[in-house]
């Protein structure tokens, strides 16, 4: 029975085994409809596994999921295949067929009503109406990834899971990849990101999670770098000043500081907005010559690297 | 089990398509019975008046039965490895299709041209007896029940020879290992229908019938046993766990 109050997915502690080794571990998370959730880890961190879980394609080891309502059991398997739709990393394309006749087969295969329609709408979305009757085996990687993105597409899925879609594309294919992630979001399609992009994961996700064998973090990018770093603000004068700690010690707000060189302050700060009129006046109040008051700011791909520098100190201390 | 047929036919005809677009697919299912038959019609051809007396109490046409065990092994064999091997059968499993559908779809896909392979080979043979051997041979070999058991027996055993092929693909990794084993496999029905050739196993109505409902038996459950073998997990990841 499919239980309508459901988010896309739900996963709870969730976990695959091979032998003796976790794919993946005790992983729950939530992802509502019309999400575009990112899933990022390093290579070996179960992202694929959890995707072919969610896909039915493997059997999980412990914990339960939901996936469009539906609990992930064998049973359920041909019900929750026809409401998803996975695009693997590698295009997987009949390579002596047209793309053409790939797309027939898969809609064919998903039973897609107005099938001709359908193939002309997904071709239009991934711009390769020009190449119909051209032979897969024929197109570069760029333009296979596209036709497996239309093919994707066919069945107009609930949730469309995405596993590394933009792997080996060169900058302008993946860009054109992203631009129909932002179409399908815009449409209210959930779309389950899997990536190692962490530039990608920040531009398209709503929310992403970090995967090392177990979940790391879960979040809005914003959310996980104020979670993860202190607001900083970074200070800059002509000369050194002569009594930096006098200087920041009296700033409200201002929980740290370092030197980082001769004339360059690094303030550790709750609210970055609110301490820099403080330190501001403080500076001035010194006789301190300012060159620049920034706020630094931490990038997805610092939250990334801190959590999984982590788990590498603790797996080699 | 409800089958969905377009899904069946969906399968049928991208396998038809590929095996049209690459020849040395159905070059090499003729090669095998082409070299098969090339011994008994020498043997017929060569043959004198003299040889009719022997050949009248022979099943020689029965011999040819081991062509349909034969054709469809290299085709059976390759058809879930080899989209393993290229890449193209994960995405197949992650669309409702089922394993039942899928299976059904590659097993018609090996026996249209199996079947029609087996068909021409062995009309060529009887065409080349006719025309070309002494009349005396010819009218001793040609004869109506075997001609009738031939097309009979022709899709059976194709059928179970597709099955034995489809499971041997479904446990293997690797497609030479699949084809070898495959032929391997074929190999004991080759050696019966030799066996009833030579009149070792009596050429006879109910041998017939047994023979011909056992393989009903065995390829109505040739196709349960291999979607029983078709494991979605193990063929994704290599290993089950």
């Amino acid at each position: 029975m499919s239980d309508p109050s459901a988010g896309a997915l739900s996963v709870s502690h969730l976990s695959k085994r091979f032998g003796d080794r976790f794919a993946f571990e005790d992983v729950s998370f939530e992802v509502g409809y019309g999400e575009v959730f990112g899933f990022l880890g390093p290579n070996g961190a179960g992202k694929t596994t959890t995707v072919r879980t969610l896909g039915t394609l493997i059997a999980p080891t412990s914990g339960t999921a939901t996936v469009t309502g539906l609990p992930l059991t064998p049973e359920n398997g041909v019900e929750i295949r026809r409401r998803i739709s996975v695009m693997p990393e590698a295009p997987g394309l009949y390579l002596k067929l047209s793309v053409m006749e790939n797309l027939r087969c898969f809609a064919d295969l998903y039973e897609v009503p107005h099938a001709r329609e359908r193939i002309d709408d997904a071709l239009r979305a991934v711009n390769l109406t020009d190449r119909t009757n051209d032979a897969c085996g024929g197109l570069s990687k760029g333009l296979r990834q596209r036709v497996a993105l239309a093919r994707a597409l066919l069945p107009d899925p609930q949730v469309l899971f995405l596993d590394e879609p933009t792997s080996g594309l060169d900058p302008a294919a993946a860009r054109d990849v992203h631009e129909l992630i932002d179409g399908l979001r815009q449409r209210g399609v959930t779309v389950f990101l899997t990536t190692h992009r962490l530039e990608e994961a920040e531009r398209l996700c709503d929310r992403v999670a970090i995967l090392n064998t177990t979940l790391r973090t879960i979040g809005r990018p914003d959310e996980l770098r104020d979670r993860l770093f202190h607001q900083t603000l970074t200070v800059r004068t002509v000369a050194p000043i002569a009594t930096p700690e006098r200087v920041f010690g009296a700033i409200p707000g201002l929980d740290s500081w370092r030197a980082d060189g001769s004339a360059t302050y690094i303030l550790s700060v709750s609210d970055a907005v609110a301490a820099a009129p403080a330190v501001t006046r403080a500076l001035v109040a010194a006789d301190a010559d300012v060159l620049s008051i920034a706020e630094t700011r931490h990038s997805l791909e610092d939250v990334y690297l801190q959590l999984v520098n982590d788990d590498e100190s603790v797996k080699t201390p | 089990m409800k089958l969905s047929w377009r899904r069946v036919r969906a399968v049928l005809v991208k396998e038809l398509r590929e095996y049209r677009r690459n020849g040395a697919i159905i070059a090499a299912m003729t090669i095998i019975p082409v070299v098969f038959v090339i011994q008994p019609t020498i043997a017929i051809l060569t043959a004198t008046s003299a040889a009719s007396g022997i050949l009248v109490h022979a099943n020689l046409l029965l011999y040819m039965l081991a062509v349909p065990a034969l054709v469809p092994a290299t085709l059976a064999s390759y058809s879930v490895v080899g989209e393993r091997q290229q890449g193209t059968l994960e995405p197949v499993l992650t669309t409702p299709t089922r394993r039942e559908e899928f299976l059904l779809g590659k097993a018609l896909a090996a026996f249209l041209p199996a079947v029609a392979i087996s068909y021409i080979v062995f009309v060529l043979f009887v065409a080349v007896v006719e025309v070309f051997a002494h009349p005396g041979i010819a009218a001793a070999v040609i004869r109506g029940p075997e001609l009738a058991a031939q097309l009979v027996f022709t899709p059976l055993l194709t059928a179970w020879a597709i099955w034995v092929g489809i499971a041997v693909s479904t446990r293997t990794n690797d497609v030479r290992t699949a084809q070898q084993l495959a032929t391997l496999a074929s190999l004991p029905t080759v050696a019966i229908t030799s066996l009833i050739a030579y009149k070792v196993i009596p050429a006879n109505t109910a041998v017939a019938v047994g023979l011909g409902a056992g393989l009903l038996v065995l390829d109505r459950l040739g196709w349960r046993i291999t979607s029983a073998a078709f494991d979605r997990e193990r063929l994704v990841i290599g290993t089950k766990q």
